[in-house]
């Protein structure tokens, strides 16, 4: 069960990708969504397995290689984590797929699209069903090229290239960071595998490396290592500039890779590796910090945007910081708790953005909609739905794993752990205003489009609805369903099993009334507070950008960091570019290399060619020239 | 009183050999001066042959001789020959004019 579920997307690939043209597109859409369906009904059955009998397996598929002490296998790891994965990659993604029916419905390439949508299912499902940390970076560079091809899918638009090489040249920064833990891993514990190094661990927690004279723990510098690839793969600060602009790409490929699977793929490793994480408390405060900083930056940015997909984008980024914090304190399953019902409801924002992008012919500026909720009425709802439980309005599921983190960090009681309750609640809060303001300017308010007539919207069709209906029943249900299995305390927390490790068990006192009402009662605060500030009263918003333009312009150039790194990395690279391409290799390595010798046998043979000159006394002179040269060469010699 | 020996020729013949090659490619006017400098290089040939096979007392050199002013004459009768075609088909027999012999 467990093969089919992994290679069924593949099949669909490779039959999509290589036959898309002799089975037409309607053929491979279809085998493609029944294939990946296929999977997801598949997986939930693995998961509902793994829930009441505490299914666990590891299938070695073959061997990659073995060569010395290493030893690598092609494995699918069934456990309580990478079954929750499964889930929601496979669930997704089937959705995806069927949603891509409509979106893409106009494009001339959909047996590509669709080829690619369901290579990185592959992918991704051979990064969470790994049992070594090899496969799981050969999942992980296999999602990092979909990802490419996929921002990338509409060639023609020179922005899409370039947004498709700027997050692989980005990832490539968290990659070499990951690749070299990897090899620390392997140098310390000389086996790949995670069952023998997470059994070593305790063993090597006082271990020093020498490092340019520095002593470092050794468990530290693996987790930094492992954490820097995580920042990549999740858009963490720093490495978070690739996400924004990826949403070049077509929609569905926002909410499948670049909202509910791939970018989750750093906190999934975050938790795998829980048993080496928890031995390193630097680097856990450092995952705290830098989870929270990301948290708050892309929440002040998002409140700014007029892309109503950069928005939902950096909504993303700023709930991939919730999760990062999560684990950072210590909660592993709360992370994987938000990441799980964050697969939901971004989805849904972000496939019900698409929807309403595809009724205004693409056009994704929220200014220039407004006042279609009328026409649009299935989507407004099921946006609302997804903001809702985006935000955290109560008994939705964004209620349940959001307030979790904020609660797990105060019972922390680290000072890191009280820093991060009071962003996370700043937080929620900004991340509720620019939710409502999305939702406000888009669907209320003048109609403010000029190119189309409001006459002419109309809703989407049923196909590209019918995936947004599942995922808002998900957003809606799944912090409540599944509240007491992913975090619940005492016996029915052995759901999670041998898959993450707590050295010290999570704190199962209650939190303070104070911090499990602040937040539900700010963010519900914050709806009529948007309504008012986004519809009713626009001159307030307007006026508090006229008095705070330095503040506006920082937020809407999203802290300069683009800028920032232009400047630092991408100038000062193009420069030194530039020295060794017009420089080095110009007028040094041409000039006396290959062009030299080029243009040196060309004018001595140039000059030798004048020696033909037709004239027979000049033939004979040169006869006996020669001649004489050889007699004096034979008699002097 | 000079005794004229073996010298004496030898520096007549090498003065002679030079004249011919000189002669070849000195000369800007006609083909046929061409054709004479190169008699004058064989005559200077045999006379250090007909020197040497005195001095040596070798007859050979001498017989070797007339086989060379045999080919010679050969030589200049088909030089000759070709000179008056090349006439008539390019009406000039200039030296500076003729130079089609290259690519």
């Amino acid at each position: 069960m467990e093969i089919a579920l992994l290679f069924f997307p593949l099949i669909a690939s490779i039959t999509s990708g290589f036959f898309g043209k002799y089975i037409g597109d309607k053929n491979s859409e279809i085998i493609t969504s029944l294939f990946v369906s296929i999977s997801a009904i598949l997986s939930l059955i693995l998961f509902y397995n793994v829930i009441v009998n505490h299914y666990e397996s590891n299938i070695v598929i073959a061997t990659w290689i073995n060569s010395g002490t290493l030893d690598v296998n092609w494995s699918i790891k069934v456990d309580a984590l990478s079954s929750v994965m499964l889930v929601v990659v496979t669930l997704v993604s089937s959705l995806v797929h069927i949603y891509s029916f409509g979106y893409m419905s106009h494009d001339p390439h959909k047996p590509r699209f669709m080829a690619y949508l369901s290579l990185f299912t592959f992918a991704m499902l051979t990064l969470v069903t790994s049992d070594n940390f090899l496969q799981l970076f050969f999942g992980w560079e296999g999602v990092g090229l979909c990802s490419y091809f996929l921002i990338g899918f509409w060639f023609k638009k020179d922005s899409a290239n370039a947004a498709a090489i700027k997050a692989f040249v980005v990832n490539r920064i968290g990659d070499f960071g990951f690749a070299l833990g990897i090899f620390l891993i392997f140098y310390l514990f000389g086996t790949l595998n995670y069952s023998e190094v997470f059994q070593q661990i305790p063993q090597i927690v006082d271990k020093k490396l020498l490092f340019h004279g520095m002593n470092i723990k050794a468990i530290d510098a693996i987790c930094i290592l492992l954490f820097i690839g995580a920042m990549g793969k999740s858009a963490q600060i720093f490495l978070h500039t690739w996400l924004p602009d990826a949403m070049e790409g077509p929609t569905p490929v926002s909410a499948l890779i670049h909202a509910a699977t791939m970018v989750t793929a750093g906190v999934f490793l975050v938790v795998r590796c829980s048993p080496i994480f928890e031995y390193s408390p630097l680097t856990l405060n450092i995952i705290t910090i830098v989870g929270m900083t990301t948290a708050f930056f892309a929440a002040t940015v998002a409140l700014v945007q007029t892309d109503i997909k950069k928005i939902i984008a950096y909504s993303t980024c700023s709930q991939l910081g919730y999760m990062f914090f999560a684990a950072g304190v210590g909660a592993y399953n709360v992370a994987m708790f938000h990441l799980f019902t964050h697969a939901f409801f971004k989805a849904l924002l972000f496939l019900g953005s698409g929807s309403v992008i595809h009724s205004f012919k693409n056009e994704q500026n929220i200014n220039q909609m407004g006042a279609v909720h009328s026409k649009l009425p299935y989507t407004w709802i099921l946006m609302i739905i997804g903001t809702l439980a985006l935000t955290g309005f109560p008994f939705l599921s964004g209620f349940y794993s959001k307030d979790a983190i904020i609660e797990f960090a105060y019972l922390r009681g680290s000072t890191t752990g009280y820093y991060a309750v009071g962003v996370g609640i700043l937080t929620a809060l900004l991340t509720s205003i620019y939710s409502w303001r999305l939702i406000f300017k888009t669907f209320h308010g003048p109609y403010n489009n000029k190119k189309i007539k409001i006459e002419e919207i109309h809703e989407s069709p049923l196909v590209m609805l019918l995936p947004l209906v599942v995922l808002s029943t998900g957003a809606v249900f799944t912090g409540f369903l599944f509240k007491n299995l992913f975090i619940g305390h005492g016996e029915e927390n052995l759901f999670w099993g041998e898959s993450i490790k707590f050295l010290n068990p999570l704190s199962t006192d209650h939190p303070p009334l104070w911090i499990i009402l602040i937040t539900p009662i700010l963010v519900l605060l914050s709806i009529p507070v948007a309504y008012y500030l986004f519809v009713k009263n626009k001159e307030i918003p307007n006026q508090f950008v006229q008095l705070n333009k330095p503040l506006y312009n920082f937020l809407v150039n999203k802290w300069y960091f683009d800028e920032l790194y232009n400047v630092i990395f991408i100038q000062s690279s193009k420069k030194i570019g530039l020295f060794f391409w017009k420089v080095v290799d110009i007028k040094i390595i041409d000039k006396f290399g290959p062009d030299g010798v080029s243009l040196l046998i060309k004018n001595l043979s140039l000059k030798a060619s004048k020696f033909q000159s037709g004239f027979i006394y000049q033939y004979a002179f040169m006869i006996l020239l020669g001649f004489s040269a050889l007699l004096t060469f034979l008699i002097l010699y | 009183m000079i005794d004229i020996g073996l010298g004496h020729y030898l520096t007549l013949g090498a003065i002679i050999f030079t004249v011919g090659i000189v002669g070849i490619f000195l000369n800007r006017k006609n083909i046929i001066v061409i054709l004479m400098s190169i008699e004058l290089i064989l005559l200077a040939v045999n006379i250090n042959l007909v020197a040497f096979s005195i001095f040596l007392n070798d007859l050979s050199g001498q017989i070797f001789t007339l086989f060379i002013l045999t080919v010679a004459a050969a030589e200049a009768a088909i030089g000759l020959a070709i000179i008056v075609v090349y006439y008539r088909n390019s009406s000039t027999i200039d030296v500076e004019k003729i130079n089609s012999l290259k690519g």
